[in-house]
């Protein structure tokens, strides 16, 4: 149980700190900042890799959570890239 | 053994590491000197994280990098292809994938046998959040791409709610089913049913939400998605899926906070009761007549302001009038005009969606102001040009006490010496709302295809 309330204060501190680091940002990079946040929450995909093994239907289970976070990560990334590409002070 | 406590020790420098990196990427991509940069170490921040944890798997390579391959190939052909007009829904789609991906990784984490009572919770929680992600995201998608017309109302929209309402008893069932199972008759498969219902609940979350609030809604989602993802990193004891997941799941946070004051509304308001039933009370009263003007005379009054601002909303994305706007800004100003564009933070359909549109068409963002820069000297502006947007620019909001938009921070265009309406046609906004800024004095209504319409004044300046 211990580790829980280790992992909880951890959980409750990023809180902190995304809400702090994003209170001030330009409405200008709201959309990118939406999009870069989304590819982030493909992290799912480090948690996708650690399942186990165990029969079909937990491989098919890894399988498309793995499939799915990864489109999620590319695209995520991709798209952010392009956009921030096209902001530019001439 | 004790290779395998070296392989952990490792794997746990190193997602402190990337999670510091994801900290700072976050960061950065808040300035705009530096959010390339900012995107680039979030994503080296993803691959260490990534790359690490492949020392220690369970599961066959060939899955693994079937799913990353393909997964890999989808996402970004989908990135690249994509259309900047259509970024809402792609985001919206995006952030769905990353919500299923934690609904399967909670499945089968209930698969394993031996969970803790505390586990068992957080899995329901995690399919719960995930699953209401996923679905909702796809009806956001449906509804941002115009692929998906049924709105509030309809009875099949009913249905839907109806499921989202049931779904919130069937969590706590789910979560305390493993205590109470002994006492009360059991459901049988209660899980699938269970999975089912997250599933079907998501899309009444969302079907009701109109068109016009899906910045708010996006957000959300957004959010939602990282909290999943932070809830499947306590489920699987991995602080980097916590960390990353905690901070996309707070800045989806303050973006929703940061739209719903730009309407001047609360979340609650938004998600559950929608605009019909805010007021029925708009003035009908006769308004008086509106003013028609042709190209012709617009380009005339244009040549001689010594100020613009254009007022963009979701009509210039619609009529993917970007880049005509961008030539016509120009123009002005080799003619000596100074021109701003005057962005309302909800203006379009998510959070900066103007800002993307305009940097796509090569807008410098310097020329960008927020309401609170350009209301304050708007009397000094000689023309407003109003580009399809309407309730942020209507003037009920200020004026008018029993309006449903009223305390709405807007951009009161109302008090520039001359406005210009670009509209397709009378029709009321997204709010319903009648705008009484198209009847006033200082008023001109340019009728028509906004990308025609300036198309036709570039032309004249051309000439």
């Amino acid at each position: 149980m211990e580790i829980y309330i280790l992992l909880g204060f951890v959980l409750l501190l990023s809180i902190f700190l995304g809400l702090e680091l994003i209170a001030k940002v330009p409405s200008t990079l709201h959309t990118p900042l939406m999009s870069g946040a989304n590819a982030i929450s493909g992290i799912a995909l480090v948690g996708a890799l650690m399942l186990s093994s165990a029969g079909q239907m937990q491989d098919l289970l890894a399988f498309g959570a793995i499939l799915f976070a990864s489109i999620n990560v590319f695209g995520g990334y991709l798209v952010t890239n392009r956009m921030l590409s096209m902001f530019k002070k001439k | 053994m004790e290779n395998f406590i070296n392989i952990q020790v490792i794997q746990n420098v190193v997602y402190i590491i990337s999670s510091v990196m994801f900290i700072l990427g976050i960061k950065m991509l808040g300035k705009e000197a530096t959010a390339v940069r900012g995107n680039y170490l979030s994503a080296l921040a993803m691959f260490s994280a990534v790359a690490v944890t492949c020392l220690s798997l369970e599961i066959d390579i060939k899955i693994i990098l079937a799913g990353v391959i393909i997964g890999g190939l989808v996402g970004s052909l989908i990135a690249i292809k994509v259309k900047m007009t259509a970024i809402p829904e792609m985001v919206a789609l995006f952030n769905g994938f990353g919500g299923l991906a934690t609904f399967l990784i909670a499945w089968s984490q209930f698969n394993e046998t031996g969970n803790s009572m505390f586990q068992h919770a957080l899995i329901m929680l995690t399919i719960y959040i995930g699953g209401i992600t996923f679905s909702g995201s796809l009806i956001a998608y449906g509804k941002l791409s115009e692929k998906l017309k049924l709105g509030k109302g309809s009875i099949i929209t009913n249905i839907f709610i109806s499921f989202f309402y049931l779904s919130m008893p069937a969590l706590i069932y789910a979560i305390a089913e493993p205590s109470i199972s002994q006492l009360i008759p059991q459901v049988p498969s209660y899980f699938l049913i269970f999975l089912g219902l997250t599933l079907i609940a998501g899309i009444g979350f969302v079907m009701p939400i109109g068109g016009g609030d899906m910045p708010v809604v996006i957000s959300l989602l957004n959010s939602l998605s990282g909290i999943a993802a932070a809830f499947a990193g306590l489920l699987l004891l991995n602080n980097v899926l916590i960390v990353a997941g905690s901070l996309v799941g707070a800045s989806g946070l303050i973006l929703t906070v940061i739209m719903a004051k730009a309407m001047n509304r609360t979340i609650i308001n938004i998600l559950f009761v929608g605009y019909a039933s805010s007021s029925q009370a708009t003035s009908s009263e006769d308004q008086g007549e509106v003013k028609p003007i042709t190209a012709d005379d617009a380009y005339l009054i244009l040549e001689n302001a010594s100020s613009v601002l254009v007022i963009p909303g979701y009509g210039m994305a619609v009529a993917q009038a970007q880049h005509v706007v961008r030539e016509m800004g120009e123009l002005l100003e080799d003619n000596g005009t100074e021109v701003k564009y005057g962005i309302h933070p909800v203006a379009g359909r998510m959070p900066g969606h103007m800002n993307v549109l305009l940097a796509e068409a090569n807008v410098s963002y310097d020329l960008l102001a927020e309401p609170d820069d350009v209301n304050p000297s708007m009397d000094s502006i000689d023309v407003a040009i109003v580009i399809g947007a309407n309730d942020v620019v209507n003037p009920s909001a200020t004026e008018e006490e029993g309006s449903p938009i009223y305390g709405m921070p807007i951009i009161e265009v109302h008090n520039a010496k001359t406005v210009f309406v670009l509209k397709r046609s009378m029709s009321s906004g997204f709010a319903g709302v009648q705008n009484p800024l198209f009847f006033k004095e200082n008023t001109r209504m340019l009728f028509g295809d906004a990308k025609e319409s300036i198309g036709q004044i570039v032309a004249e300046f051309k000439d």
